[in-house]
């Protein structure tokens, strides 16, 4: 492999773990509070579309952020409302989500666009494009949209919230035991609501910054393609810590990338089996991390506040 | 000061039903400024559902509550503490993963919603500390903390947050003699502050001790409030439990030494945590004989008694039952009887009916089943047969154990596991939340066990029972055993010693 090769595979790194953790660091903090939101892979695809959609309408990547984070935001209000609310089982609830907007985004896209593939106003650089030219980090780190930089500072802020603030202790104590919590006056329900919304902010958010970062358009079909699962699952790897959750999936970013690369690059091996690659080094991380994590006490129960 | 100002608290024909039961019937009480209520009544009586309901985790279904004269209603316990009321709870409400201190400010807003600076949290709470003479590392995750610290915690807590009358139900159930000292002391000076304590108890003694007036309930009722000074033992035993209870030693005919049931020889064992849980304990049981296991809960009683029934593993030492090696005893379970402590976890399975629960440890033998097939004549007739001999309330064998009381539950497993005939018998807190008539039928089932010639190991918190069933007695602290006494001569002095981690003199 050639040094270019190299470089060129980092950036893609990046540029394809920046989506992931976006999605994680929301989902870090849903699980701390004891609810997994299953829901994130088809909030990140209904993502995915409003961003194209509201760049498309207002050629504005900043109103359509902000647009697809109050979509995200009403998603993860309804998942909320489901599993903490009505105390419906959380993997059947997100997985009839993930569903329901395969479904809804189908079918808006076929409506909204005569053009399929029309590309739309994408995330800009955020450095000057003269910092490309430095060697090695210039393409790296800076031919990267802001939404990549978002990405990369944005766990050591989770981090912060979640050991360094009053919210996030409340977050770690009510997914640990919610009835010492609710005992000790915190407003428990309450807090499971903002913990759950935030992963649906976030999860939105890293959908759009999937198709506003680099390709521009979207794609019908799931254009997530499981990677909302693969931060499900990275949240477990990196122990529901937010700086080892992203390194994860900065890992599975790196699988993305290298397989694209051997598509690309005519290997010998069937391309379904390239695709296959970032999945089971998941798989074989999760199995190789057993027993070694420790999870939310009450990570995935229902909590019923008259239970006392 | 009118007569009024000086009550702190007071509650007005509270009541409370859950399905099915009348928890809290017309209940009404007060509690003055600067005094120790007693709230004294049998498990079950209704006295957590009370307290529960002032400290706004439960609704009543109708009542009223006043707080210093002001009639109040009491929706969470957000507005409880704003009251100034404080509860340390029969099971602890602490988050384990959090630090002690970190545990005392949760739910406290901090100064700066984006700040959460601990250091004069600490300041704070370190004072508190010393100044009730309860310290507590405030650095230390919660699980890393004894029982003891625990309760100690859960007052500071209280405490932190300025509480003027602080709840305490049953405190003293997790705490040693000594720390029921330090308890007692701390409570006085707490009243020295005009601040008001209800101390929550079934034990007549600690609450003749400790408080000023003694509140009775049962089933559900108030049955009399009286002065403590002018309360005696017999009279507050009767109010409890509604007849005359004789609480003495039981006397029994001596056993002749035969060839040991259980010997254990050196056996070390880990905890789920992976710490050191059992050092070096040798330990032998002869047929006819009662063993008490005193100590405070979490010293490796649950260990001791999982590497006997076969279902944790030594790390080192060999145990015999009746010449064979313990590892062969899952080989057939009705080998060994066996009361686990949490007898809803481990005991019973809650879904599945009593005749079903009856058979669980013999379903695949004859006459239970034949080439596999569950043969339900035989488990009914079975069920029938141990329903009637151990006296279990229930409609039928065909019902959920979960339907029953928690001491017909308790006669479910162990008419399961002495109906073989087991040659020893562990019991682990066999009596934990029974009221008094179904421990004393538990009482007399391990009697009549050692009669017929088995092995019993008691374990128990409950040095009471201890000290009045068993033939002889070792205590344990911290995995060790810390020294063995004669039933008929122990005192609670020596036991509570060494609950304390002090060696005695063997005097057995
Ligand atoms: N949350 C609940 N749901 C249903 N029944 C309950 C609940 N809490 C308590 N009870 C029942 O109410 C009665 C009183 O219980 P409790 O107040 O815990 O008694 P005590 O504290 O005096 O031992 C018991 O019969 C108990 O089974
Ligand atoms: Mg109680």
């Amino acid at each position: 492999m050639s040094p270019d090769m190299i470089i060129d595979w980092l950036q893609a790194t990046l540029r394809w773990g920046a989506p992931l953790i976006l999605v994680a660091m929301g989902e870090v903090f849903a699980e701390r509070s004891g609810i997994i939101n299953v829901g994130i892979e088809g909030i990140m695809l209904t993502g995915a579309l409003a961003g194209i959609a509201v760049s498309f309408f207002t050629g504005n990547v900043f109103l359509a952020s902000i647009g697809t984070m109050l979509l995200g935001a009403l998603l993860g209000l309804g998942v909320a409302y489901l599993t903490v609310s009505r105390r419906t089982n959380q993997v059947v609830t997100g997985l009839m989500v993930n569903l329901a907007a395969l479904g809804g985004t189908n079918l808006l896209f076929a409506l909204l666009s005569e053009s399929r593939h029309e590309r739309v106003a994408t995330f800009p650089l955020l450095f000057p494009a003269s910092f490309s030219e430095i060697p090695v980090i210039g393409p790296i780190l800076f031919r990267q949209p802001v939404s990549t930089w978002f990405a990369l500072i944005l766990p050591f802020f989770a981090a912060y919230f979640l050991y360094r603030t009053d919210w996030g202790l409340n977050v770690r104590a009510v997914g640990d035991n919610p009835k010492a919590a609710a005992t000790a006056g915190l407003p428990v329900i309450k807090l499971k609501y903002e913990a759950v919304i935030l992963s649906g902010i976030f999860a939105a958010l890293g959908g759009a910054a999937l198709t506003l970062s680099e390709v521009g358009y979207f794609a019908s079909g799931g254009m997530t393609a499981g990677r909302g699962f693969v931060v499900l699952a990275a949240v477990v790897v990196g122990g529901w810590d937010p700086v080892r959750v992203a390194l994860a999936c900065l890992v599975f970013g790196a699988a993305d990338a290298a397989q694209l690369r051997m598509q690309a690059m005519g290997s010998t091996i069937p391309y379904q089996f390239l695709q296959m690659l970032p999945y089971v080094i998941t798989l074989i991380a999760l199995a190789g991390l057993v027993g070694r994590t420790r999870a939310p006490k009450t990570w995935g129960a229902p909590y019923d506040p008259a239970d006392i | 000061m009118t007569q009024n100002d000086k009550i702190a608290m007071r509650m007005e024909g509270i009541t409370k039903r859950f399905p099915g039961v009348l928890a809290n019937d017309r209940i009404s009480l007060e509690c003055r400024k600067g005094e120790v209520l007693g709230l004294l009544g049998e498990n079950g009586a209704g006295k957590t559902t009370l307290m529960n309901i002032l400290y706004g985790l439960h609704q009543p279904d109708s009542g009223k509550i006043f707080i210093n004269g002001k009639q109040v209603t009491i929706e969470s316990p957000a507005k409880a503490i704003e009251l100034g009321i404080g509860m340390v709870h029969q099971h602890f409400k602490l988050v384990d993963t959090l630090t002690a201190l970190e545990n005392v400010i949760l739910g406290i807003p901090s100064e700066h919603p984006l700040v959460l600076d601990l250091a004069p949290a600490r300041k704070r709470f370190l004072a508190l500390c010393e100044e009730y003479d309860l310290y507590v590392d405030p650095s230390v995750e919660v699980w890393r903390l004894s029982v003891g610290k625990q309760q100690w915690l859960e007052i500071l807590k209280a405490l932190y947050r300025d509480a003027r009358l602080l709840v305490l139900d049953e405190p003293s159930a997790v705490l040693t003699p000594a720390e029921g000292e330090q308890l007692f002391k701390a409570i006085r000076k707490l009243t020295a502050e005009e601040r008001s304590v209800i101390f929550i108890s079934h034990k007549f003694g600690e609450v003749l001790e400790i408080t000023d007036r003694i509140t009775v309930i049962r089933d559900g009722h108030v049955v009399g409030t009286v002065p403590t000074k002018e309360a005696t033992y017999p009279e507050l035993a009767r109010m409890m439990v509604g007849r005359p209870v004789a609480m003495d030693r039981k006397s029994r005919p001596l056993a002749a030494k035969k060839d040991p049931i259980l010997v254990m020889e050196n056996v070390e064992a880990m905890s789920d945590r992976g710490l050191p849980a059992l050092k070096n304990i040798n330990l032998t049981l002869h047929p006819g004989e009662i063993v008490g296991v005193a100590g405070v809960d979490g010293n490796g009683q649950l260990e001791l008694a999982e590497c006997i029934v076969g279902m944790r593993k030594r790390t080192s030492g060999t145990i015999r039952i009746q010449g064979l090696n313990v590892d062969h005893v899952m080989d057939d379970p009705s080998f060994v009887g066996y009361i686990p402590a949490d007898r809803q976890k481990v005991g019973l399975f809650l879904a599945l009916t009593v005749a079903e629960n009856l058979i669980v440890k013999d379903y695949y033998k004859a006459p239970f089943a034949r080439k596999s097939v569950l043969r339900y004549s035989a488990i009914r007739q079975h069920a029938k047969d141990l329903i009637k001999d151990y006296n279990i309330k229930t409609p039928s064998g065909e019902v959920e154990v979960a339907n029953l009381s928690g001491g017909n539950q308790q006669k479910v497993v162990i008419a399961r596991e002495l109906s073989d005939q087991p040659a020893p018998v562990v019991a682990s807190q066999a009596t934990r939340g029974l009221d008094l008539g179904a421990v004393e039928s538990v009482h007399n089932f391990l009697l009549a066990e050692r009669e017929r010639g088995a092995a019993v190991l008691f374990i128990s918190t409950e040095l009471q029972e201890v000290m009045s069933l068993s033939d002889r007695i070792i205590v344990m602290f911290r995995g060790e055993v810390m020294g063995e006494v004669d039933g008929n001569t122990a005192d609670v002095d020596t036991i509570g010693q060494m609950m304390l981690g002090e060696t005695a003199e063997v005097s057995a």
